[in-house]
């Protein structure tokens, strides 16, 4: 009875061998390789990668294949995996402008130096479930051109040419970059600590923040401006050579919104940004990422916040799926302590209830008595 | 409560530090827990890692320990008063594995005890620590949510708030309907969160021999109560604190004065009270007291409390 309570040890190591079986599924079916999951279930991986802050497809994999798919769960292992390497140092800005891009698209000029490049984009497929891929057939191979020498300018560039829209934000360089993975989060925050805060932020709920805005809660009138996916190199400056050598390259997703602004006294009217940069393929991070840095840039551009997408400390301390899903599933722990000692309240308070409601029916009849009489 | 760095011989593909935790981590984390020490119940930021255990689990107990734990300490680990609830056991097993220290469930022979929602019912003693697993370490939060009104308002000792929110209670329910995470006054400054134990517990923090520490990992806080500090519920002069009653003594020890736990024993309204500290409870039945409704396979084994693990 009481003893039932007991055995936990037993049960949790019963559990888990269960939960391995699970992950496995049916034996006499191949388990998944990691290159498979890296290669066909790349956006995944890509979206582990991104919130779980750390650039590496296979171990983003595994973490996939050890979640059962759960992506969330995917992010957390690669999170607890990234908090033990040693930090050497922080990377120069990357260069976007020389990205080898895949895919460029600008949704406010028709055509722009370096041309619109669809790439590999679900845009504009027809969302019919395709009944061959449940088999293997072969895939056409992808049609190349080679690169122009052209090159791709920045839209924000182009704008900006004309002072119609405000310069790239400069942080002081002589400050040290944020790093939310070391330093608590302390409010109001710097926009390089809030930008990393979400770009590791939850993409569902970016986005629901992002289509908020879309709805009237903070409108800042939005557009693409830009979004360009494709691989970048990565510098750091070595301190024994003094200067910056490459480390390798990674894929990258950056947004560049273009919002109008009708000026405040703050500032002139000019078109104002938003900013996503998110690791690997993934678009629609990007894009929710920088309608919500835009939304939280209202204090700076001295708009009214009247929307939680606005809220800086809403957005920020909500967005990270790992302390979310951590809280909120907390609740399965045991509780019984606080509940017995709610339980004791609750009784008290309703003994004392129906105490009182009894005295005052008592008296209510009185009353009705004596009315008929 | 030293700690050398010293790598844990695992042969796998991820090595691990002693006690998990980087030597550069553990002492930005000790940093935070003597700030802390220095000022009794002010909330110290820190920069709290991910832990192989989700948020909300205790990562913050945990950093704290693995903190200041060394190859001597005994570390005892609880959860709702009980060393064998899951969570309590998954923890204790996570230091016996990644820092191959001994682990007990009696309270007078660990040095450090993590726990989650009780303080033990065996007075602490000088040279132990109490870690708490904190949730929200703002006491102030769900009346004020933003933390730069909350710091602000502890910085100015600004504390009207959460005497208003009790004074409400008492005109709405004629009683301060807070039963746990009662909020105390620390050396006569800080307002703080206990952490969801029963107000029960309350008055074993007052100038306790133990050192208290408490760990928020999810919302970056750490804070402390030094050994013999007050510690004060926060109360009305003409409705003065008071805590939790039980009107039976617990059926298995035929403990009283101690805090219980209602076991449904049926589905027609049956119930038994028993000790919510499970060590209590079995060293009160190994020295022969007994409950009501204790059977005779009374097997609870306190002696063999304290086992240390081979890596």
């Amino acid at each position: 009875m009481y003893v039932a309570v007991k055995g936990g040890e037993a049960a949790i190591t019963n559990a888990h061998r269960l939960l391995a079986a699970r992950r496995r599924g049916d034996t006499d079916v191949p388990g998944l390789t990691l290159a498979q999951i890296a290669g066909q279930l790349s956006l995944a991986v890509d979206r582990v990668m991104g919130e779980g802050s750390l650039y590496d497809p296979e171990l983003a994999a595994l973490a996939v294949k050890q979640a059962r798919g759960d992506l969330i769960e995917a992010v957390f292992l690669l999170r607890a995996y990234r908090t033990t390497l040693p930090r050497f140092g922080h990377s120069e800005p990357v260069d976007t402008c020389a990205m080898v891009v895949e895919r460029r698209i600008s949704a406010v000029y028709k055509d722009l130096p370096g041309g619109q490049l669809l790439g590999p984009t679900f845009d504009y497929t027809h969302r019919l479930l395709d009944p061959t891929l449940a088999g293997d057939e072969p895939v056409e191979a992808p049609a190349t051109a080679t690169a122009g020498s052209e090159k791709v300018t920045r839209v924000s560039d182009i704008l900006g040419d004309e002072g119609l829209i405000e310069e790239d934000a400069m942080l002081d360089a002589s400050r040290p970059v944020a790093d939310i993975t070391r330093t608590p989060m302390e409010f109001p925050m710097e926009r390089d600590a809030r930008l990393q805060t979400l770009a590791r932020g939850d993409e569902g709920f970016l986005l629901a923040l992002a289509y908020s805005t879309q709805r009237g809660y903070a409108r800042s009138h939005p557009f693409a401006g830009e979004i360009r996916i494709g691989e970048v190199d990565v510098e750091v400056t070595i301190p024994e050579l003094g200067f910056a050598v490459v480390i390798g390259r990674i894929r990258l997703t950056e947004c560049q919104m273009v919002n109008q602004f009708k000026g405040s006294a703050k500032a002139p009217p000019q078109f104002t940004r938003g900013y996503g940069l998110v690791f690997g393929q993934a678009e629609r991070k990007a894009m929710a990422m920088s309608l919500c840095d835009r939304a939280l840039r209202a204090s700076e551009l001295g708009e009214d916040i009247v929307a939680p997408a606005q809220d800086e400390e809403f957005v920020l301390s909500h967005c990270d799926n790992v302390q979310s899903t951590g809280f909120v599933e907390h609740l399965k722990l045991p509780h019984y302590v606080d509940f017995q000692a709610e339980l004791d309240l609750v009784r008290r308070m309703r003994a004392e209830h129906f105490k009182a409601a009894a005295s005052t029916d008592d008296a209510a009849t009185d009353d009705t008595q004596e009315a008929a009489e | 409560m030293t700690s050398p760095a010293t790598d844990a011989p695992e042969p796998t593909l991820a090595r691990y530090n002693f006690a998990y935790l980087d030597e550069q981590t553990k002492r930005m984390i000790r940093r935070a827990i003597l700030k802390g020490i220095a000022i009794p119940g002010y909330q110290v930021p820190f920069a709290s890692r991910e832990m192989p255990m989700p948020y909300g689990w205790g990562t913050g107990g945990v950093q704290v320990t693995a903190a200041i734990i060394g190859p001597d300490d005994v570390l005892k680990v609880i959860d709702q008063g009980a060393d064998d609830t899951t969570n309590a056991v998954s923890i204790r097993a996570f230091f016996a594995r990644t820092a191959g220290v001994a682990t007990t469930t009696a309270t007078p022979e660990a040095t450090i005890i993590q726990t989650r929602h009780r303080i033990p019912e065996t007075k602490l003693r000088e040279g132990q620590v109490l870690v708490y697993q904190v949730p929200i370490p703002e006491p102030l939060r769900f009346l004020e949510p933003r933390e730069t009104e909350t710091r602000k308002m502890h910085a100015l000792e600004e504390y009207g708030l959460m005497h208003v929110k009790l004074y409400e209670d008492i005109a709405r329910n004629g009683r301060i309907a807070t039963t746990y995470a009662y909020p105390v006054k620390v050396e006569g400054r800080y307002v703080m969160d206990p952490s969801p134990t029963p107000k029960f517990d309350n008055p074993k923090m007052h100038r306790s021999e133990a050192l208290q520490l408490f760990g928020a990992g999810r919302e970056k806080r750490i804070y402390a109560i030094p050994p013999h500090t007050d510690v004060v519920s926060l109360d009305f002069e003409d409705h003065p604190f008071e805590i939790q009653s039980f009107d039976q003594p617990c059926a298995l020890c035929g403990g009283e004065g101690v805090y219980l736990d209602e076991v449904v024993l049926d589905d027609r309204g049956g119930r038994m009270f028993v000790c919510s500290d499970t060590h209590h409870c079995e060293s009160r039945r190994a020295e022969g007291h007994r409950g009501a409704l204790l059977g005779d396979e009374a097997s609870a084994d306190a002696a063999s409390a304290t086992v240390k693990e081979e890596m």
